[in-house]
């Protein structure tokens, strides 16, 4: 092992060239290995998405591209003032079948719980999905689909079963069992279902007749915008 | 100088385990190990980076001035991880999902810079590549042995969501040993990765232990064929 000896200034620019030169290779290769997963990469995406949206409309009930009919807005108030969400829609033939909301409720113990709803044309439930969450692993981890059934309790309710004032957790009086020694968790995601589904009511038609963004959420934006307000004027410039 | 090829073997995996003995990477070694298979995914990958890395280190050496050394093993490292972290993306994306942010944090894990500058800088390559394969080893056998205690006490299976590295493949793999366990707690979460870490130690020790009262002569000698543990 040899040490080399001090030697002047003048040579600090040699390990340095060196370092300039090997970080240039490093990131050489870099962009080569991300240039060839790149397309594989963009696929599993894809592919996880669809199979999580499949999950909720089952194959059989929708007979179009689902990921792919899709568009996303900017909630700007009420429970998910701020977040874009995603419409995932599903149709048979011609007919509206079902659309599976992408947001999050934004009230967990620890931060946003990002879930997929699925809410069939009559306002029916097809079922809930958590995607991601930093809840308490064991205690409000168990929304986790992976560990426990609870999820699948939402699967065939609606706003009709149990009406609005029973969508809370038992606690609250609601019908919706919350776990033990966690009631935050549930209480946030039983919240953000029940308000989902009230979206659905109000703009059902107007997401059915969306024309769908391929280029991303921006261009939907002013024009649900101008829906929702129209349907809100509507009233008051009658009585004018 | 260079030790035997056994000698790194049993180095590597036993003598100064990474987990085990030398205390270093804790950080993944504690947070992943919540299940055997993401204990095994997380070892695949740091057993391919210290490889990786300490071929490269090994060719390199005699190239690099001394000065400038430890930087350029972070540069080698965090290029290898990353380009491990895009692969692994691509064709294991629900282990990707699984493990987080702990593929790029590999290239903190400061065992692997420890071998780089302990060992493949002053060693031919081969010498070099089967001393990154039994460090790896040896930390891989601890994620898995840490990862099956705690998946066993807290879930009461083995192997559940083996899918996650296996593909369809591994859907049949889960054995559950304590039908009906509800799962303790405990073992989940970060306190119980702390103490069964503390388990494994222990457990180890009494082994190295016992075998060295009853070999005594044969230990005696390697340890003093052993001027890495120093350096370490």
């Amino acid at each position: 092992m040899a040490v080399d000896p001090p030697e002047n200034h003048a040579s600090i620019w040699r390990p340095a060239l060196t370092l300039a030169l090997l970080a240039m290779l490093g990131t050489a290769l870099l962009a080569g290995v991300a240039q060839w997963t790149q397309p594989r990469i963009a696929e599993q995406e894809r592919r996880a998405m669809l199979a999580q949206l499949e999950a909720l409309v089952p194959a059989g009930r929708h007979d179009n591209a689902m990921h792919d009919d899709s568009f996303s807005f900017l909630a700007s108030d009420g429970l998910f003032a701020g977040q874009t969400i995603t419409v995932y829609r599903a149709r048979l033939g011609d007919q509206p079948a079902a659309v599976v909301l992408k947001l999050a409720a934004p009230d967990g113990y620890n931060g946003d719980i990002d879930l997929l709803v699925g809410i069939d044309a009559s306002g029916t439930l097809t079922g809930v999905r958590v995607t991601s969450h930093r809840e308490t692993p064991g205690l409000g981890g168990q929304i986790d689909s992976a560990r426990s059934d609870w999820l699948l309790g939402f699967t065939g309710r609606s706003l009709r079963n149990p009406p609005p004032a029973g969508w809370r957790v038992r606690k609250d009086g609601g019908v919706f069992d919350q776990f033990t020694g966690a009631t935050i968790t549930p209480r946030a995601v039983v919240n953000a279902v029940r308000v989902a589904q009230e979206l659905f009511t109000l703009r059902r038609d107007e997401w059915f007749a969306h024309p769908g963004d391929a280029s991303g959420p921006d261009e939907s934006e002013p024009h649900l915008s101008e829906l929702g307000e129209s349907d809100q004027a509507k009233p008051g410039a009658e009585k004018r | 100088m260079t030790p035997s090829y056994r000698q790194i073997l049993v180095d590597g995996v036993w003598v100064q385990n990474t987990g085990l003995v030398v205390l270093l990477g804790f950080c993944p070694l504690l947070a992943v190990t919540g299940t055997v298979i993401t204990g095994l995914g997380l070892g695949l990958a740091t057993l391919l980076t210290v490889v990786c890395t300490n071929l490269i280190v090994s060719l390199s050496r005699g190239l690099l001035r001394h000065e400038i050394r430890i930087l350029v093993y972070v540069l080698i490292i965090a290029t290898v991880v990353t380009a491990i972290q895009l692969v692994v993306e691509a064709w294991w994306y629900d282990l990707y999902l699984a493990l987080g942010i702990f593929i790029p944090l590999i290239v903190t894990n400061c065992a692997i810079t420890m071998r780089a500058e302990t060992f493949a800088s002053r060693h031919p390559p081969f010498a070099a590549l089967l001393d990154g394969f039994a460090t790896g080893l040896g930390f891989l056998l601890t994620l898995v042995l840490l990862g099956a205690l705690r998946e066993l006490a807290g879930h009461g299976t083995l192997l559940r969501d083996a899918s996650l590295l296996f593909g369809a493949w591994g859907e049949g793999l889960q054995v559950t040993v304590l039908p009906g366990e509800q799962g303790f707690l405990l073992a989940i979460l970060p306190p119980g990765a702390f103490i069964s870490l503390g388990l494994l130690i222990a457990g180890r020790n009494w082994l190295a232990g016992r075998s060295s009262v009853q070999r005594t002569p044969d230990t005696h000698r390697d340890t003093a064929a052993e001027p890495s543990q120093e350096r370490a």
